[in-house]
């Protein structure tokens, strides 16, 4: 076949040849399992019902269940629209955006920020800063672990494991209590081989809403020290657990005061609303300057093969409204207006759960913190939830409470209180 | 600490005006105070080992980074005070003023996106914008491509090129057969790491013919004719990078039929549709010839150059695949690539394409730019070979004006860039390649200045 091919060219025949007998290369290609939590949303997009509820995806919806852009970001982008120039970032992104997004983490008279010993990258929200994290530590780490809070947003598993360090996991979640399990926390991370490197939700954890106190997470920073553990933070909701940005690091600041070196991943995903924007931050903390030169530009070094440099216009929303002291103003306000209404359903949901003479406790509804809500329904409740109700969530019980509103609190909660009354 | 440890705590840190090293030794001095309080974590000791009472670095041994050759060209071309000084090294189009340019179709998307209330900022699906895959892959295969017709194309919006090409590498690390991928001699900086890190093992065939400055076409195929059957072969689409010299129609079509009867995996790299001849079709040729023929091959697709989107990072990698179904298998495995890299890609750029090209007079007005661009470049080509032998500059220099897109590769060594940039504050990557975009009509007699004197004093 080929040699005919050959042979029809030098005659000066035209032939389109040689391919079209040949079978496809991707013929052993599996079909993939959908993604868990995106899957959600394309069986809800996919519901006729009128009645259909999403608590799924981690977005947040005003109390009309709609998508909200922040007036921070729409009056940011009046501002730069026609003015961006459009040109490549450094491969560590926007200066400007760093350096703002590092104040919220680590404070604004930090210490470490006044001694640049912060190495700081731009990166593609949470799952860029914490994939470019495990990359770095799989490169100058190789031969460490990393130890993953069970539940965890899945992606984390899938982020690791993609970077090729292998995962081990720790206690957190506690289902008898819907709350942490503390004891079995503190043994793990004692057991641990000393210098292991951690995973820990700076804030609102996801997917439980499960926080350590303030006392916990001393603790918790006191046995690191310890072990000699690194601390990887990430911090996903900030501003959106408690509604006060400050609140919400303490944890990141309890480390900071004993003096660990973490790493830290931010995301303005949800507390900016800027989820397709795809901005976010890395940073580790160097003992000096001159380590933090070289660290980051190790980083820069595995973003380059990656995506060459970090896009340019949610950045620039970022460093516009964190830089103007009014527009600031307005995103904190907004953040915590966000977080108020989320906290008003949880209060809801539980109310009327408990109205309806539920014979479960649902107090974890309201002790639990941020975006989710671990409600504690089995596998089986959720899929009755959305074949008999049109209500979807994540198989894990998982409930978006972004999603909920006073229209559909009632509903949700009458139909929640069907499926488990009879447990 | 309980309130009794910060009792017994110096504070030193109350003091902000103290320099950074007491501040060092006040957090050491915390460190190093034992609690006094009762807890249940008392009873277990430090152990000998641990990081107890010091603040080292788990990474003090990382050393730092090389600065990246390309980029750091405008990093040294930024430190440089010198009035004269000419950036010559990233390939970003300039105006003849010299500024960076916003296209006017641009400007006018941005703004209806802008003005659009109801457009909110919600994650895009995980394979990105569907409108954005669709027309990209209308404008690379040609909106009447059987492959499209026939749904037998998957594609998947990425940041840019660098990004289509490390999602295809992951992908292909994943699920092709073979592991190795040939690249030309030279090809732009970024590719070999974008591979190996994709989990690809790199090759090299011969490309560029430095006594020519033309093409190695015998060489080229002599090492595709001896790749293994099925290695992946990466070709650039059109306008070469670094050396701006492309293969001609005929050349592609012999490039074909080996690689056909080879079985070698096309993966093409598009970043300069239309920006080399200014036309969007004749610039997709060659990757069109290979879905002609009803074969497979992978393409890596930027809207960085040619519709100056640069820094939004817009991109699509598609994969033309022989049924739709297996079409459907293998999007699916890209979303398992994609995910745990940054789940979903940035809106924003590729908001503005697909709002561009879906627009007849938006679309016509883009092409009228994207000429203008084309024609500026080849406009400074033949400027600069003029202005060469206006000087009698030893050499043939005909090559500036037979390669083609935003690069030249000059033929000036490493000494002779390094001396140019000293003597003349012209920057440009040490293999002598120089982006055409960067010049004007002002700033040529300085280059050729740079070139003649590079040449006649260091041979």
């Amino acid at each position: 076949m080929a040699s005919r091919a050959i042979l029809q060219s030098r005659q000066g025949i035209s032939v389109i040849s040689g391919a079209r007998w040949m079978s496809s290369w991707w013929k052993n290609v599996e079909p993939a399992p959908k993604d868990p939590i995106l899957g959600v949303t394309e069986a809800f997009l996919a519901d006729p019902s009128p009645n259909k509820v999403n608590v799924g995806v981690g977005a947040y919806r005003d109390d009309n269940g709609k998508p909200v852009v922040l007036a921070c970001v729409r009056e940011a982008e009046r501002r730069i629209a026609g003015n961006m120039k459009m040109e490549y970032l450094p491969m560590g992104g926007s200066v400007k955006m760093v350096e703002e997004t590092l104040k919220l983490a680590y404070g604004e008279n930090s210490d470490l920020l006044k001694d640049k010993r912060i190495a700081a990258v731009q990166a593609l929200s949470g799952t860029g800063a914490c994939r470019l994290f495990a990359d770095y530590q799989k490169r100058f780490k190789p031969e460490s672990q990393i130890y993953i809070p069970v539940p965890t947003w899945a992606n984390h598993h899938n982020i690791w494991r993609d970077a090729q360090v292998p995962q081990r996991t720790f206690h957190y979640y506690h289902p008898a209590t819907r709350g942490l399990d503390f004891a079995s926390l503190m043994d793990d991370i004692k057991n641990a081989p000393n210098g292991s490197f951690f995973l820990l939700h700076a804030c609102a954890h996801n997917p439980t809403g499960v926080d350590p106190s303030e006392e916990q997470w001393r603790e918790i920073s006191h046995q690191f020290k310890v072990k000699g553990h690194f601390a990887f933070f990430d911090m996903a909701y900030q501003g959106f657990a408690s509604g006060d940005p400050e609140r919400d690091a303490k944890a990141i600041r309890i480390f900071l005061e004993d003096g660990h070196l973490i790493g830290c991943a931010q995301s303005y995903a949800k507390n900016m609303g800027l989820y397709g924007q795809r901005v976010g931050c890395l940073s580790v903390v160097c003992e000096d300057e001159k380590q933090a030169v070289a660290v980051k530009s190790q980083l820069q070094q595995l973003a380059r093969p990656m995506y060459s440099n970090p896009p340019v216009h949610g950045a620039l929303i970022v460093s516009t409204i964190l830089g103007d002291p009014e527009l600031k103003n307005l995103w904190l306000k907004e953040v915590k207006m966000m977080a108020d209404r989320i906290i008003g359903m949880r209060i809801a949901l539980r109310e009327n759960l408990e109205k309806l003479g539920s014979p479960l406790s649902w107090e974890h509804i309201t002790n639990q913190i941020g975006m989710f809500c671990y409600s504690g329904m089995t596998p089986e409740q959720v899929d009755r939830l959305a074949s008999n109700f049109h209500i979807y969530m994540t198989r894990n019980g998982r409930i978006s409470m972004a999603g909920v509103t006073t229209g559909n609190v009632g509903y949700l909660a009458n139909a929640i209180h069907e499926v488990t009354k009879s447990v | 600490m309980s309130p009794q440890e910060e009792s017994d705590c110096p504070r030193f840190d109350q003091a902000h005006s103290f320099s950074s090293s007491d501040r060092r030794i006040s957090a050491l001095v915390r460190h190093l105070t034992v609690p006094t309080h009762a807890s249940p974590m008392d009873s277990i000791s430090a152990a000998p080992t641990s990081a107890f009472g010091t603040a080292d670095s788990v990474f003090a041994h990382v050393v730092q980074a090389p600065e990246d050759p390309i980029l750091g060209v405008t990093v040294a071309y930024n430190k440089d005070p010198s009035p004269n000084k000419l950036n010559l090294g990233v390939g970003a189009y300039r105006t003849e003023e010299g500024k960076p340019l916003v296209l006017n179709v641009v400007r006018r998307a941005e703004q209806q996106l802008v003005n659009d209330r109801s457009r909110v900022k919600e994650y895009l699906p995980i394979i990105g914008l569907a409108e954005f895959n669709k027309l990209s892959a209308k404008l690379i295969f040609g909106a009447e491509s059987p492959a499209i017709l026939e749904n037998r194309v998957t594609t998947v919006q990425c940041l840019s090129g660098t990004g289509s090409l490390r999602v295809g590498a992951e992908f292909l690390a994943r699920h092709y057969h073979e592991r190795t991928i040939y690249i030309p001699v030279p090809t732009w900086g970024n590719h070999p790491k974008v591979f190996t890190l994709g989990g690809l093992s790199v090759k090299t065939y011969r490309y560029y013919d430095p006594a020519t400055r033309g093409l190695n076409f015998q060489g080229l195929l002599e090492d595709l004719g001896s790749a293994p059957s099925g290695a992946i072969v990466l070709l650039h689409a059109c306008a070469h990078n670094p050396t701006g010299v492309d293969p001609t129609l005929e050349q592609w079509e012999q490039i074909r039929q080996l690689m056909r009867s080879k079985g070698l995996l096309p993966f093409f790299d598009s970043a300069y549709q239309g920006f080399a001849s200014g036309r969007l079709d004749a610039d997709a040729q060659s990757i069109r010839m290979f879905v002609a023929d009803g074969g497979e091959c992978l393409v890596a697709q930027s809207y960085a150059k040619n519709m100056g989107l640069y820094g939004e990072r817009v991109g699509a990698f598609s994969i033309v695949c022989k049924s739709a179904d297996v079409a459907r298998r293998v999007e699916s495995q890209l979303k398992l690539v994609i995910r745990p890299m940054y789940s979903n890609p940035p809106i924003h750029g590729a908001s503005i394409v697909a709002t561009i090209l879906r627009d007849r007079d938006m679309y016509n007005e883009w092409t009228v730019e994207l000429k203008a661009m084309a024609d500026r470049i080849i406009s400074m080509r033949h400027e600069l070979f003029d202005a060469l032998r206006a000087r009698g500059t030893p050499g043939d220099w005909s090559h500036i004006i037979k390669q083609i897109g935003m690069f030249t590769f000059t033929g000036l060594n490493s000494e002779q860039v390094a001396f140019m940039t000293k003597e003349y504050h012209i920057y440009m990557t040490s293999d002598g390649r120089i982006s055409m975009a960067g010049l004007s009509s002002r700033t040529v007699p300085h280059l050729a200045d740079a070139i003649h004197a590079a040449v006649t004093r260091m041979g």
